[in-house]
């Protein structure tokens, strides 16, 4: 619990930093003591503070969701990025851009939620049917899923000229985050506390189907709701901020490895360190190049590929 | 009572399970063996609703398993499987704590905990229950899990192979705690045994599965003789009359 505690000052203290950072002057003191002017009082209000909320919302979604998928693949490299998820929801995204341009963002979350939950029902579906040897060949279907469902998307948007709209709403670019466009990320946020009020159930399912059973869990409508809340945590992420890769995989699974599985006592911190390390992503992309940005999602896709080989080679140590 | 009627499966057009009609009185031991395939561990699946069977119905205390709702059989009904393969990183006592899920839905009581507790020491767990599942020997694990279904406390449990992996010790330990379930504390156990010599020492009635098919049914002394487990696995045995136990003796 003190451990805890400490962790949320560090993420608070994280956000803090996240606030204050960035091209236009927006200071602490400036702030309190009243000499804020208009401008930056507007920046803050504008700009900032909707950017640091989407960061922590986005970033404590994912890793959630990562955890669900986990447990409902049975699989520790599951995660809406290597399921299809991401990029059925992209697809999603694009077909709105194509035939519903002016759907408000909240409508545009659902149509690409509906897209996420058909695709990641497919994943789930090709794992029961195809006889899995070897854990590792989970992320490779899903990965391949993910491909095909992309070369999609891309062809669609190369052939109505897209491409451009397409790459700046893909990049998990938090920078484009402005007040009245990420307010659907509260219903993320939503999802991930019922998560958190269903955590047993998914402890449960995560021990398979036959102990789930056995317990008297329903585990058909456990998985349902686990597929709804994968699906609409990343699309409300996808449509605000872009595609976040791996950090529903780092962060599970470090969380895994020193605390277990036993959501009830895990999500909590699986969830803070989602939104810490999205935040500390984001500062770093906004600091290493300023004034120019680089996206959160390419920071998290560098530090998350090298923990997925990572996390690979490891297993074939373990295996040799 | 469990009352099996006429259950039949089949993949693809090989029936594993062929019209078993059987019925399991309250309390005691009963074990199914059987030659590899024989279709014991589909049998048992089907019971206790984790395969759906093609024909026939299964009444447990007059309740259709196929159609009753599962927290209320899983308050009645427990089944430990054959393989085990969880993903999970649990701990044993969180493991075993799970054992409860079908009355407290995760929030562990007070009288939750003193179960909890006692599955542990009658498995003697107490000193690994903070170890997580993959860090356990597989007969340590094989314990952890017994101590699971032990901690759901229903009046049916059933077991596929309990004694995988488990030393001479703690195979005699754990027929002994089933033996102990059933006489002290009214409970209905049926167990899948490859060994004969345990089915032979500590059932109370013995079923034998054949070629998907219910082969006999009786009690050990009916069971374990030369010729019905020379029909059953198709080689010699001899039998021995040994304090009161008959003892199959096989390795020649
Ligand atoms: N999912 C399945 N698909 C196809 N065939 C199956 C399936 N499960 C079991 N079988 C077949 O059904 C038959 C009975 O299997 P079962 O597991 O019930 O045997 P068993 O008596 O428990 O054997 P063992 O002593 O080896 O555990 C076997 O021939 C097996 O190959
Ligand atoms: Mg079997």
């Amino acid at each position: 619990m003190k451990l805890f505690i400490l962790a949320l000052m560090v993420t608070l203290a994280a956000a803090i930093v996240s606030l204050f950072v960035g091209v236009s002057d927006v200071s602490l003191s400036a702030l309190f003591s009243g000499e804020a002017d208009e401008k930056m009082l507007m920046v803050f209000a504008v700009s900032r503070l909707p950017r640091t909320i989407a960061l922590v919302l986005a970033g404590a979604g994912m890793a959630v969701a990562g955890t669900i998928m986990q447990m409902l693949a049975r699989n520790r490299f599951a995660e809406p990025s290597t399921a299809g998820t991401v990029e059925s929801a992209s697809l999603g995204m694009l077909v709105v851009l194509l035939l519903a341009p002016d759907l408000p963002v909240m409508m545009k979350m659902l149509v690409a939620s509906t897209f996420a939950l058909a695709g990641t029902s497919l994943f789930l579906l090709i794992l029961q049917r195809v006889p899995l040897r070897s854990p590792i060949l989970v992320p490779l279907i899903g990965l391949m899923l993910g491909g095909v469902i992309s070369a999609c998307t891309t062809f669609f948007a190369y052939r109505f000229d897209l491409m451009q709209a397409m790459g700046a709403w893909t990049s998990g670019d938090f920078s484009t985050v402005l007040q009245g466009r990420y307010e659907v990320l509260w219903i993320a946020f939503v999802l991930t506390v019922a998560s958190y009020v269903a955590a047993d159930r998914f402890t449960v399912a995560g021990m398979g189907q036959d102990f789930a059973t056995n317990l008297g869990l329903h585990y058909g409508r456990v998985l349902a709701f686990g597929l709804v809340v994968v699906s609409m945590v990343t699309a409300s992420v996808v449509v605000t901020a872009g595609i976040l890769p791996f950090i529903g995989l780092i962060v599970p699974n470090l969380v895994s490895i020193v605390m277990g599985d036993k959501l009830r006592h895990t999500l909590p911190w699986i969830a803070l360190s989602g939104a810490a390390l999205v935040l500390v992503c984001d500062i770093v992309g906004r600091t290493v190049n300023a004034p120019f940005e680089v996206p959160a999602g390419s920071v998290l896709g560098v530090i998350g590929s090298l923990f997925f080989l990572n996390m690979l080679l490891r297993r074939r140590l373990r295996a040799a | 009572m469990i009352e099996i009627r006429n259950i039949t499966k089949s993949y693809d057009s090989t029936v594993v399970v062929d019209a078993v009609t059987l019925t399991l009185r309250r309390g005691g031991i009963t074990s199914i063996i059987g030659p590899n395939g024989a279709g014991k561990s589909t049998l048992l699946s089907i019971i206790a609703r984790l395969i759906p069977t093609d024909k026939g119905t299964v009444m447990v205390d007059g309740l259709d398993v196929a159609r009753t709702a599962g927290e209320v059989l899983a308050r009645r009904l427990s089944i430990l499987r054959q393989d085990n393969h969880m993903t999970t990183r649990l701990t044993v006592r969180d493991l075993v704590a799970f054992g409860r899920y079908p009355y407290n839905k995760g929030r562990p009581t007070a009288q939750d905990q003193e179960h909890i507790n006692k599955a542990l020491a009658y498995l003697g767990l107490e000193d690994l229950g903070g170890r997580f599942l993959d860090e356990l020997s597989g007969g340590q694990r094989q314990r952890a899990f017994v101590a699971m279904v032990l901690c759901q406390d229903t009046d049916y449990m059933l077991f596929d192979e309990p004694l995988n992996n488990l030393d001479i010790r703690h195979a005699v330990a754990m027929m002994k705690l089933l033996r102990d379930a059933a006489r002290d504390f009214g409970k209905t156990v049926v167990v899948v045994l490859h060994d004969v010599n345990f089915a032979s020492c500590y059932s109370d009635q013995i079923i034998v599965m054949r070629d998907g098919k219910l082969f006999l049914q009786g009690p050990p002394s009916e069971i374990i003789r030369p010729d019905t487990l020379q029909q059953t696995y198709g080689c010699p045995f001899e039998v021995h009359d040994l304090g009161g136990d008959r003892i199959a003796v096989y390795y020649a």
